[in-house]
């Protein structure tokens, strides 16, 4: 199972939608894509949500350092291969996560 | 709702992470002062960093002077608290002032919605620009600069080509 978990609060989780079902068509996959909302930080607390978005394939989280962040109602801070910031994961985390 | 184009700066008088308080009137030597909200936690804020301090060092000779301004709620997102702040700037040498807006009324004030959102303030401290650092929070795709480019065309005394842009990054935290 492959699920989203986002915070409306934060813009990142459209592109990161978009990207992970780009990956999932060139991997040959057609996995559907469990959409969750996070509105509460009881629910972050919950579920265990470090930030938005929060990608998991069959329950485990495809950034594992990422994954252990304090739960809140935040943006996600993910690292490219290059070492720069950014607010959603990269292909590379991605492909190797579905593989 | 974010001032409008035109507004005069809003007054105010913050601590910054230099241990001195800082107001509206002490950057009465610019010509250009870029009121950028910010914080230290949104990775939308750490992707354009190096940008923007590039900006502050590139154009403080020619009188712009950066003040970033944290209005966060430092309860709920404590890695934007005061000695966070401190701790950040010193390690990174931020090139402009860090300032703290712990009772969130300049981001009220100024209407500021995300981080990292600039307001450009001419001499006269007028607004001139409102938005976006550049159009990508991705250096390598960027294609439209702008903050540069409304910085130039003020110092040259003509009208930004782009006066408004929407601010792309993370909410401010209300309390």
């Amino acid at each position: 199972m492959i699920e989203l978990l986002y915070w409306q609060g934060c813009p990142s989780h459209p592109e990161a939608k978009a990207l992970l079902e780009q990956v999932l068509a060139e991997l040959g996959r057609d996995n559907e894509i469990v959409m969750t909302e996070v509105t509460s930080d009881e629910e972050a607390e919950r579920l265990r949500f470090p930030g938005s978005p929060t990608i998991r394939v069959d329950g485990r989280d495809i950034d594992a350092e990422g994954a252990s962040g304090r739960p809140s109602l935040t943006c996600r801070i993910y690292h490219l291969p290059d070492g720069r910031v950014s607010p959603v994961p990269s292909r590379e985390q991605l492909e190797a996560a579905l593989r | 709702m974010s001032i409008e184009l035109g507004t005069e700066a809003p007054p105010f008088e913050l601590p910054g992470v230099d241990g001195v308080d800082h107001s509206l009137d002490d950057y009465l030597g610019a010509k250009l002062l870029a009121l950028v909200q910010y914080c230290n936690h949104c990775p939308y804020v750490l992707a354009w960093e190096d940008r923007l301090m590039a900006l502050a060092r590139d154009y403080a000779a020619r009188g712009l002077a950066v003040v970033a301004v944290n209005s966060n709620d430092v309860a709920r997102y404590p890695e934007d608290s005061f000695g966070r702040m401190k701790e950040r700037a010193e390690d990174l040498g931020f090139p402009f002032d860090y300032l703290f807006d712990e009772s969130q009324t300049l981001a009220h004030t100024l209407g500021a919605e995300r981080t990292p959102e600039v307001f450009l303030f001419d001499e006269a401290r007028r607004l001139r620009y409102h938005g976006a650092i550049d159009d990508s929070r991705d250096d390598e795709t960027v294609q439209q600069n702008y903050l540069r480019d409304a910085i130039e065309a003020l110092l040259a005394g003509v009208e930004p080509p782009v006066t408004e842009t929407e601010a792309v990054g993370c909410s401010v935290k209300w309390k």
